[in-house]
């Protein structure tokens, strides 16, 4: 037996921070591919694209997708799948947009949009949970219903917003040194979201139950439990986002979120969440997010086609895949 | 036994070496292989057993060494190209597809086809005649391999390595999940291999097995081989001293002076799971071992299962201190203080992906909570302490689970609930998978922790284990308790007859 851990660190602490760091490293490829797309926007488009005004464009696009990845990750992460987050954010941003909601103004908006978020989740964890569904096939099933009541709502029709104090958040007056309300809505759910994974009992049951479900039950967690509450986090964080959507978009469709569920999944796969759950990153998520959102953004000021951002996307998801593997074999022993 | 006259080796490693990121597993191995021998390779968990036979089977490629087959050097990039020399490997987590059926499992990647069209008649057809020669006909070829039990999956096992036209054949623990009576099966079926001139490297923590089919024994200490094609009948205490540098191997702690007289701290009243075991009372007392001795099938993990929660019972009661346990939840027999070290430890008791830390606190994880915050550092600190009263090694908590022998990683699941500071310890096969020179301080260690008070629960398919470490046994035959003795009146051909009686193999 021969250790060649170099420079054998003597107490806890040096080593949990070397653990830190080598989390980071895995988060490098990810910042290397930011900043290589930042270069190439900056220099096939220097003057839009680091614009102050297209910066604060990039992170608000990005602030709506990051909240919902944000509750996909802990989704993926306890082994489970959320299918439904694009649906919920439709129907949760109609619901919130009727003329009945709307009269209750601000408060109402926020309220109803969160409460059906949570209540879809709540749906689709107690059928995983105490149901015994497969998560996909529940998340598939709420899906589809949740697109269809959002039809029927609207009838098709988009609803425009005309509560002042929704739209106000959205203009550039609402800034905040620059950052756009939305953004910093964006960046309180990734703390928190990070604090609630790494730093919480909530967390470590999560990693718990997807990194070994079987292990977890007989260490008497509450498995069924932990699962209803993940599906409703991730419910919550489908309905932030459906707010955040109200307030970009000044109105509410029941087209909005088409495709959210890749996206978030990609994002989070990309980030360094392992599908087969068990392992779980925040940033890796975010950052994942940006990747995605600044590629849209420099193909769109560029006039380049959405054909050639899917093809770009496509193979950065397999090249972001190909290289964890690699330094998961690395680490592996 | 052994040949007198060598014939030339089927196999040669010669110096293989091989290493993971800070781990040296082999470092210059040496092992010869004869045509028609059994040859048993022995050593501890980590001695780099697995990391051996995985090299032999072409799953890990060696660092350095050279690998000579009928006296050519070759090298095994891939799995298939063991296959293709004649190498079949059965490794103890046996890699069958459940949803398939006997045969097609046996038939996997070389089924018998025209122009791609599977030609079932054929695959099943010489499924039988492989299952026949396995001295197991009554396995249909057609029933999914889920519904076998676990001595018929290593049966279809076996099969699928005599599917290939096989000269060596590893088996990696392969009485592990047999039953007396189907590990002399295994036995016919090795003797009859080795009359064919098929060699067999044979791995065992059963040191009496080895004695009895065993040619020639290997023993691998941290990376090496220490002792090479070693008569089979050199003495256990030395290859025990081989292995271990100790000697005796099964220690046994002594047992209190004076059993406990206070009241018990688990009572299980009538408890019956349809089908699976019925009527089973028993008490415990804290600081008593309590054995439960029977048969694979006999319902001793069930039983243990269903105490704990984990299966709902269609009887009967499980008491803790006098009050009636919730049936059928798990969490609320942990909050009444049982804890449960389960018999598939990987599947069912580690996150393996996981620190030992986060391993030993995860049923306690309530404790380290402010506000749902984590407290990290005292979640270390007390995982920490658990560990190093149990004498875990390496005393590393931040080690992952998954680097960790077979003994530590159990003492991982047992410094969970001391930890947690559980009253009745259930355990579901403490030692398998656990080599010799670890067991000892197993069983110190389970003595220690009845000494301090504990209740324990103990299932064993090692009839000398329960006998040596329980303080009573109650026999087990068919789900039914038929004999209960405190353990120094029992030995072991008595419990052997008790379990068997009746049955048609006795």
């Amino acid at each position: 037996m021969t250790l060649t851990t170099p420079a054998k660190a003597p107490a806890d602490d040096s080593r949990w921070r070397a653990l830190g760091i080598r989390a980071d490293v895995r988060n490098l490829s990810l910042l290397g591919v930011l900043a290589a797309l930042v270069t190439v926007g900056g220099l096939t488009r220097p003057a839009e694209f680091l614009a102050t005004s297209n910066l604060q464009l990039v992170l608000t696009q990005a602030s709506v997708i990051g909240v919902v990845t944000v509750g996909m990750t802990f989704v993926i992460t306890s082994g489970g799948i959320d299918l439904s987050v694009g649906a919920i954010v439709a129907l949760a941003s109609v619901w919130a947009t009727t003329l009945a909601t709307q009269e209750f103004g601000f408060a109402g908006i926020l309220f109803t949009a969160v409460v059906v978020g949570v209540g879809c989740g709540l749906v689709n964890g107690v059928l995983i949970a105490y149901g015994g569904m497969v998560p996909f096939i529940a998340t598939l099933a709420m899906l589809a219903s949740a697109r269809g009541l959002a039809l029927q709502i609207t009838d098709g029709r988009t609803q425009i917003v005309t509560v002042d104090a929704v739209l106000d958040l959205g203009v550039p007056d609402a800034y905040v040194l620059g950052i756009p309300p939305l953004v910093l809505v964006f960046a309180a759910v990734t703390a928190a979201g990070w604090l609630l994974l790494n730093r919480t009992t909530f967390g470590r049951r999560t990693v718990a139950v997807g990194g070994n479900p079987e292990a977890a039950r007989l260490a008497g967690i509450d498995v069924r439990r932990q699962r209803l509450l993940l599906y409703v986090l991730s419910g919550l964080c489908c309905g932030i986002a459906a707010f955040l959507l109200i307030v970009l978009a000044g109105s509410g469709q029941n087209t909005n979120g088409n495709l959210y569920e890749l996206d978030a999944i990609a994002a989070a796969i990309i980030g360094g969440t392992l599908l087969s759950g068990g392992r779980g990153t925040i940033v890796g998520s975010v950052l994942g997010v940006l990747v995605f959102t600044t590629i849209t953004n420099i193909f769109a000021l560029n006039n380049l086609q959405s054909d050639v951002q899917q093809i770009a996307k496509g193979a950065i998801i397999v090249a972001a895949v190909l290289v964890q593997r690699r330094s998961a074999r690395d680490s592996d022993t | 036994m052994a040949p007198e006259h060598q014939p030339p080796p089927l196999l040669t490693m010669e110096g293989i070496t091989k290493s993971f990121p800070g781990v040296r597993a082999l470092d210059g191995v040496d092992l010869e292989v004869a045509p028609g021998e059994v040859h048993c390779l022995l050593g501890q968990n980590g001695a780099g057993k697995s990391t051996l036979i995985k090299v032999l089977a072409g799953a890990h490629q060696p660092d350095a060494g050279r690998i000579t087959w009928n006296g050519e050097p070759v090298r095994l990039r891939t799995p298939s190209a063991a296959v293709r020399l004649g190498i079949a490997t059965i490794y103890q987590e046996l890699d069958l597809v459940e949803g398939l059926t006997v045969a097609e499992n046996i038939h996997l990647g070389h089924e018998p086809a025209t122009a791609g069209f599977v030609k079932g008649r054929a695959a099943r057809t010489a499924t039988t005649a492989l299952l026949a020669r396995l001295g197991h006909p009554e396995i249909d070829p057609d029933r999914h391999v889920r519904e076998l039990s676990a001595a018929g999956r290593q049966i279809v096992s076996m099969a699928r390595a005599l599917s290939h036209d096989v000269r060596l054949i590893v088996m990696d623990e392969p009485s592990a999940a047999l039953d007396p009576d189907e590990v002399a099966n295994l036995f016919r079926i090795v003797a009859d291999l080795t009359a064919a001139g098929v060699a067999v490297v044979y791995i065992s923590h059963r040191l009496e097995e080895i004695r009895r089919i065993g040619d020639r024994v290997t023993v691998l200490k941290d990376g090496r081989a220490v002792a090479r094609g070693l008569p089979a009948t050199t003495p256990t205490r030395d290859v025990v001293a081989l292995m271990t540098g100790r000697d005796l191997p099964y220690v046994f702690p002594d047992r209190p002076a004076h059993p406990p007289t206070t009241p018990p701290v688990l009572q299980v009243q009538g408890l019956a799971r349809h089908g699976e075991f019925e009527d089973i009372d028993l008490e415990i007392r804290p600081g008593e071992i309590v054995g439960l001795a029977g048969l694979v099938g006999s319902g001793r993990s069930e039983i243990l299962e269903t105490v704990y929660g984990a299966r709902r019972p269609t009887a009967g009661h499980v008491l803790v201190d006098g009050r009636p346990l919730r049936p059928g939840s798990v969490p609320a027999a942990v909050r009444a203080g049982l804890g449960l070290a389960p018999e598939e430890r990987k599947a069912q008791g580690l996150l393996l992906l996981e620190s030992v830390t986060s391993n030993v606190s995860v049923s306690t994880l309530a404790r380290f909570s402010r506000g749902g915050w984590l407290d990290r550092t005292a979640e270390r600190q007390a995982a920490r302490a658990a560990t190093r009263t149990l004498s875990l090694r390496p005393d590393r908590p931040e080690a992952p689970v998954r680097t960790l022998s077979g003994g530590n990683q159990q003492k991982a699941v047992l410094a969970r609930w001391l930890l947690r500071g559980c009253r009745v310890l259930l355990l579901d096969e403490p030692t398998r998978g656990v080599d010799v020179g670890a067991r000892a301080e197993l069983y110190a260690v389970i003595r220690r922790l009845a000494d301090e008070g504990l209740a324990v629960l103990l299932v064993s398919s090692e009839v000398p284990e329960v006998l040596g470490l329980a303080d009573r046994v109650l026999v087990l035959r068919e789900g039914r308790v038929v004999h209960t003795a405190p353990a120094r009146d029992l030995d072991e051909h008595r419990v052997l007859d008790l379990v068997m009686e009746g049955s048609p193999t006795a």
